[in-house]
C-alpha cells in the first residue's frame, strides 16, 4: 500500500528524514511513532507530495509519488498537522468547496455532493454544528471537520497526523471507534502520533522514527509477545525466592520475576507448596519500553521537524 | 477550479468591503464637487474632473482616474497577495494540494479569480461614478455632445464606447500588479508581506517615473501607461501608449506568472 525506499529529506546540511524504508500493508492500522521533531510530519508531507524528497522513492498503491499524484491522491484522505478551514464559512460550506476543488476527475460527483457532505458530517459527530461558521468551532470540532474532509471521498487509505489532537477523552473514544469501523470496512490507516497509548490501542503495526531514522518496524503483536518471564507478587516472596533459586531473575520487595515457560505450572507448584499468591502475570514488554529502548533520549534536541 | 476560486473570493465579506471602499472615494469627490461647484482648472487635478461639472456622465471616467493611481492597486495587491499566502497561513493550502488540485492549476485559478475581482471592482466604480455624476453633477442630457480632450466634439455614442474601452484598459492595467503580488504570494506564508511587497514595487515604479535620470527605464515600469486611457478621449484616439500599456502588462504577467510557477511547483509546502 505504502512503500518507501531510502526516503531522505535534507534541510540544508541536516537530514530531517534519513533513509527511511516504510512498508505499510493493505488493511493495516499502521502506527507511526516518534518524538516531536523526529521527522514524522516531514515524512507524511513527502508521502502526500507536499514536501519533495531529496532522494529515495515513494510508492503508493504501487504507483510512484509524487509523479502519479493526480491518480493516487484522490484515493487518499488525509489530515496533516491540524485541520485547515475557512473561518468565515460554515463547516458544511467548507466541505462543499473542498469537494468541488480539483480537476474534474478528482472531484466528487456533483449530483450527490450535498448528501455525501451531510453523511460525513454525521459520521464525525458534527451533524448539528455543520451550519455554524468554523470561526465559532472549538479545537475539537475543527479536528472533527478535518477528519470529515479526509473521509469525503471514501478513501482506501487514510493518512492521519495526530488525529485526536485537541479532543476530549470522550471524543478520542468516538474517533477510535470510527477508525476501527473504517478499518474493518477495508480502509488502510496510517496514523502518525506521539501518543504511545493511542497507538497501542489501535494499531496492528508500528514504525518508530528517531531523529529521522526508522529504528523499528514490526507487528505490534510481535513487540508485545511474552518475554518468557512471569511476574509473581506474594507476601511469601523471600521464601519463594529461596525455593526457586536461579529461576528468580529479579526481586524487589514482594515482587518476583521468574523465568518460566508455563505460568500455569508455576502457579500450581507454588500453591501446592503452601505459598500465598496475590498476583501472577505473564510479563510482556509495553510499547513504551520497546520504543524507549529503540530510541535515544532527547530527540527534541535533534534535527528540526 | 476557476469557478471554485471565484466563488471563494466573492463569498468573503472582505471582498465586498474592499469594493465598497473603492466606491467611497469617488462618491465623496462627487458630493464635494456638487456642493462647492469648485472644479479643478482644466489640466490640473485628476483627469476629467474639470469637465464633469457640465457633463455628469463623464464622472464615470473621472472616478476611474481617481481610484487608479493608488486605491485600485492597493485592492489588487491585497487580493492577489492573499491568493497563495493566505491559504498557507490559514492552513488550507495543504488540503487543497492533496485534494488534489495541481499547483499550476491553482495558480492560474487564483490569477483568474483576481482578474474577475478587478473587472467587477472597476465596473462597479465606473457605474457608481456614472450614477453619482448623473445625480449630483452637471445634468446635461445624455444626448448632448461632449468636448474631447483635443477640443473637438464627440457624440454620446462615441463617448459610450470610449468609456467601455477605458474600463477594459484599466482592468488590464492591473494585471501586472496582480502577477507581481501573486508571485510574492508564493514566496512567503504571510499575505501581508506579499501585498506590501507588490505595493513597494508600484511605489518604486511611480517614483522612478518622476526621475529624469531613470528616463531609459521608464517605458518598462509597470505604472508607466496607467493613465494613458486619457488618450482614448482624444480625437482621433491616440492608440500608441494604450497599446504599449497593454503589451507591457502582458509582459509583466508572463514574467511574474512564470516566476510564480517556477517557484511554487518546486516548493516544499510546510505551512
Amino acid at each position: 500500500m505504502i512503500k518507501t525506499g531510502g526516503l531522505t529529506k535534507r534541510f540544508g546540511s541536516v537530514a530531517a528524514v534519513d533513509r527511511v524504508d516504510l512498508q505499510v500493508v493493505d488493511g493495516d492500522i499502521y502506527g507511526f511513532l516518534g518524538a516531536n521533531g523526529s521527522g514524522k510530519t516531514t515524512t507524511v508531507r513527502m508521502l502526500l507530495g507536499l514536501v519533495l524528497a531529496t532522494s529515495g522513492d515513494i510508492e503508493i498503491f504501487g504507483r510512484p509519488m509524487p509523479r502519479a499524484a493526480a491518480t493516487v491522491l484522490p484515493r487518499i484522505g488525509a489530515l496533516v498537522e491540524g485541520p485547515g478551514a475557512y473561518g468565515h464559512l460554515s463547516g458544511r460550506a467548507n466541505l462543499l468547496l473542498d469537494d468541488a476543488s480539483g480537476r474534474p476527475s478528482a472531484r466528487g460527483p456533483r449530483r450527490d455532493r450535498q448528501r455525501r457532505v451531510d453523511a460525513v458530517l454525521e459520521q464525525v459527530g458534527l451533524g448539528a454544528a455543520g451550519a455554524k461558521p468554523v470561526r465559532a468551532y472549538s479545537l475539537g470540532m475543527r479536528q472533527r471537520l478535518g477528519l470529515a474532509g479526509a473521509l469525503l471521498r471514501e478513501p482506501e487509505l487514510l493518512v492521519l497526523d495526530e488525529p485526536t489532537n485537541g479532543l476530549d477523552p470522550q471524543g478520542i473514544g468516538e474517533i477510535r471507534k470510527l477508525l476501527l469501523e473504517l478499518n474493518a470496512g477495508g480502509t488502510t490507516i496510517f496514523l502518525s502520533s506521539h501518543l504511545l497509548a493511542e497507538v497501542e490501542q489501535l494499531c496492528t503495526r508500528v514504525g518508530v522514527l528517531d531523529r529521522g531514522r526508522l529504528v523499528l518496524q514490526e507487528e505490534l503483536a510481535t513487540l508485545r509477545a511474552p518475554t518468557g518471564r512471569v511476574l509473581v507478587r506474594s507476601p511469601d516472596a523471600p521464601a519463594i525466592a529461596g525455593e526457586l533459586g536461579a529461576l528468580v531473575e529479579h526481586r524487589s520487595g514482594c515482587e518476583l520475576a521468574v523465568r518460566c515457560a508455563d505460568p500455569a505450572d508455576l502457579n500450581a507448584t507454588l500453591v501446592e507448596r503452601g505459598y500465598r499468591i496475590t498476583e501472577l502475570l505473564i510479563e510482556r514488554r509495553t510499547l513504551e519500553q520497546t520504543v524507549l529502548a529503540a530510541t535515544e533520549p532527547g530527540a527534541d534536541s535533534g534535527p528540526p521537524p | 477550479m476557476i469557478v471554485v476560486e471565484i466563488r471563494k473570493l466573492f463569498r468573503r465579506p472582505r471582498t465586498w468591503f474592499t469594493i465598497g471602499l473603492l466606491d467611497l472615494l469617488p462618491t465623496i469627490v462627487a458630493v464635494l464637487l456638487a456642493i462647492t461647484h469648485i472644479g479643478p482648472r482644466p489640466g490640473e487635478g485628476p483627469a476629467f474632473l474639470s469637465a464633469v461639472l457640465t457633463n455628469g456622465s463623464l464622472f464615470a471616467v473621472a472616478a476611474l482616474a481617481i481610484v487608479l493611481p493608488l486605491f485600485l492597486p492597493i485592492a489588487v495587491s491585497v487580493v492577489a497577495g492573499d491568493a497563495i499566502a493566505g491559504e498557507a497561513q490559514g492552513g488550507t493550502l495543504r488540503y487543497l494540494l492533496i485534494r488534489p488540485v495541481g499547483r499550476t492549476r491553482l495558480l492560474v485559478a487564483k490569477l483568474a479569480a483576481t482578474f474577475v475581482f478587478v473587472a467587477v471592482a472597476v465596473l462597479v466604480v465606473a457605474i457608481t461614478g456614472f450614477v453619482a455624476g448623473r445625480l449630483l453633477l452637471g445634468d446635461q442630457p445624455l444626448s448632448a455632445a461632449v468636448t474631447s480632450v483635443s477640443g473637438s466634439t464627440l457624440s454620446p455614442g462615441q463617448v459610450a464606447w470610449r468609456i467601455a474601452i477605458s474600463v477594459v484598459y484599466v482592468v488590464l492595467s492591473m494585471l501586472g500588479v496582480a502577477a507581481i503580488a501573486l508571485f510574492l504570494s508564493t514566496m512567503t506564508d504571510s499575505p501581508l508581506s506579499a501585498s506590501l511587497g507588490a505595493l513597494a514595487a508600484l511605489v518604486g515604479s511611480s517614483l522612478l517615473l518622476t526621475l529624469d535620470a531613470a528616463h531609459s527605464l521608464q517605458p518598462y515600469l509597470p505604472t508607466r501607461y496607467w493613465l494613458s486611457f486619457v488618450d482614448l478621449f482624444r480625437d482621433p484616439i491616440l492608440w500608441r501608449n494604450v497599446l504599449r500599456g497593454v503589451g507591457l502588462q502582458c509582459l509583466y504577467v508572463a514574467v511574474f506568472l512564470g516566476a510564480a510557477w517556477a517557484n511554487f511547483t518546486t516548493k516544499d509546502v510546510t505551512s
